[in-house]
């Protein structure tokens, strides 16, 4: 237990790398999904397939192995690059391969998280909007958006949820996180037991916390009235 | 792309294979074992089983599946006296650590699902059974649990292609599953992605095969719910 709180800071800074990689990789996930989405809504033919192919793909390769595929194979193709540049070699950072891969594999699910929020709007509500001349961008601000956000909310707190457990696995490329950092320390301190059981707690402490800020955003975006709790 | 070293050591990621199988399917077997008293323990509100399944699904679905397993490998060994009993030829074993883990891991997100399963059944179903004068085990045997377990499919065939994905975490521990044998080759020839590229397809094969035998039973089990054609 003494050893455990010497290494306090040093777990608390593990723990800050696991929440700032956690939050980019939801930002990149958000953007990737959002143009999933459009892709699969709006667009046309080939965009519908390439977004079809990036979804299957996804789906049938567990993160770790993407992870894995991003930093050794992204280090090369790097290289490679940077060589026909004439330029010197330029490392790919364990932080910045575990963010893309996240990212990528995330996205994808959110694609469908927004896909299938979208389709949620009645159709009659932008008829409507049309009807009443709003202007293409009025519409989407007040009237697809807000509505948009309500009904992904769920969905996105999911997709957060598991994502947030999901960046343990960037500790394998050596990624000095939570769960990294714990790993070397209990060995240091011989107790990898209470390492690891600390790391079990702040991980529950991160779901619990997120799902109290996730069930006020959702009560923030619910419409008045409906769903009184 | 070294094409030649991924086929000239096929035995490899075929044993790999194997071994990603064994783990998957004896997790999800075990899991599934723990998630059925536990899902009905918890969808009656059993006192006392009901908290104490509810702090152990909620300790497994909140923390990550890596961690777990480092915890039952790594962690147990630092007792002396885990090193010193029977459980020990178990337990300094990464294989059977790793099943342990995952086991414990299926279980958890099983017990969800069959909660939500049995919660959803129509009442009218255990009140039809009630009128045929079913005794209590008759009503949990020949209607409730059936009747659960096929509304738990969709949901289950998710949970067995988590467990197959999540199983790579294996190669983590040192085992030989189809991960650990790609990274094996790619150490093997010095090689950057061919081992890994290799790992994804096959796991993308066996993830649609899984897909597609569980779309397969969702055809049989849930044709009672498909819409009348006319």
């Amino acid at each position: 237990m003494e050893q455990l709180i010497a290494y306090a800071p040093l777990l608390a800074k593990g723990a800050l790398v696991t929440i700032a990689l956690a939050i980019v990789s939801l930002a990149l996930a958000t953007a990737l999904g959002a143009l999933g989405a459009a892709g699969k809504i709006g667009g046309g033919r080939i965009s519908n397939a390439l977004v079809q192919i990036y979804t299957t793909i996804v789906r049938g390769v567990p993160d770790l192995v993407m992870i894995l595929l991003i930093y050794f194979g992204g280090q090369r193709l790097v290289n490679v690059v940077m060589g026909a540049f004439g330029s010197g070699p330029l490392s790919v950072s364990p932080f910045l391969a575990g963010m893309l891969a996240i990212g990528f594999i995330y996205g994808a699910y959110l694609t469908e998280t927004f896909r299938g929020a979208y389709m949620t709007i009645p159709r009659g509500q932008t008829e409507a909007a049309q009807a009443l001349g709003l202007h293409s961008w009025t519409m989407v601000r007040k009237i697809i958006a807000p509505q948009l956000i309500r009904f992904a909310l769920p969905g996105y707190s999911n997709v957060w949820q598991v994502l947030v457990k999901s960046t343990a696995v960037v500790s394998v490329i050596g990624l000095q996180d939570l769960v990294g950092l714990a790993n070397d320390a209990g060995k240091t301190a011989r107790q990898p037991f209470v390492f690891f059981t600390a790391v079990l707690l702040v991980y529950l402490l991160f779901t619990f916390l997120s799902q109290q800020v996730f069930n006020w955003l959702e009560r923030r975006h619910a419409l008045v009235g409906h769903h009184a709790r | 792309m070294r094409v030649d070293l991924v086929l000239e050591n096929w035995r490899l990621f075929a044993a790999g294979t194997w071994m990603t199988l064994q783990l998957t399917f004896l997790a999800l077997l075990i899991g599934f074992v723990i998630a059925l008293p536990s899902g009905i323990a918890r969808s009656r509100k059993t006192p006392f089983w009901s908290q104490l399944v509810n702090a152990y699904v909620y300790l497994f679905r909140g923390t990550p599946l890596l961690v777990q397993t480092f915890l039952i490998y790594y962690g147990l060994s630092q007792f002396e006296w885990v090193r010193d009993s029977w459980a020990w030829t178990f337990l300094r074993s990464p294989w059977w650590c790793a099943l342990i883990a995952f086991a414990l891991n299926s279980g958890s997100y099983a017990t969800e699902i069959i909660r939500g399963a049995i919660e959803t059944t129509p009442r009218g179903e255990i009140e039809a059974a009630n009128a045929l004068g079913l005794s209590k085990r008759q009503v949990d045997f020949l209607v409730l649990i059936p009747s659960a377990m096929r509304r738990a499919l969709p949901q289950y065939g998710n949970e067995v292609v988590f467990m197959l994905h999540g199983s790579a975490i294996a190669s983590v521990i040192t085992l030989q599953d189809i991960l650990g044998a790609g990274r094996t080759l790619n150490a093997r020839y010095y090689l950057a992605y061919e081992g890994f590229l290799t790992a994804a397809a096959l796991y993308m094969v066996l993830t649609f095969v899984l897909v597609f035998l569980f779309r397969q039973l969702e055809g049989h089990y849930l044709k009672h719910l498909r819409p009348r054609s006319a």
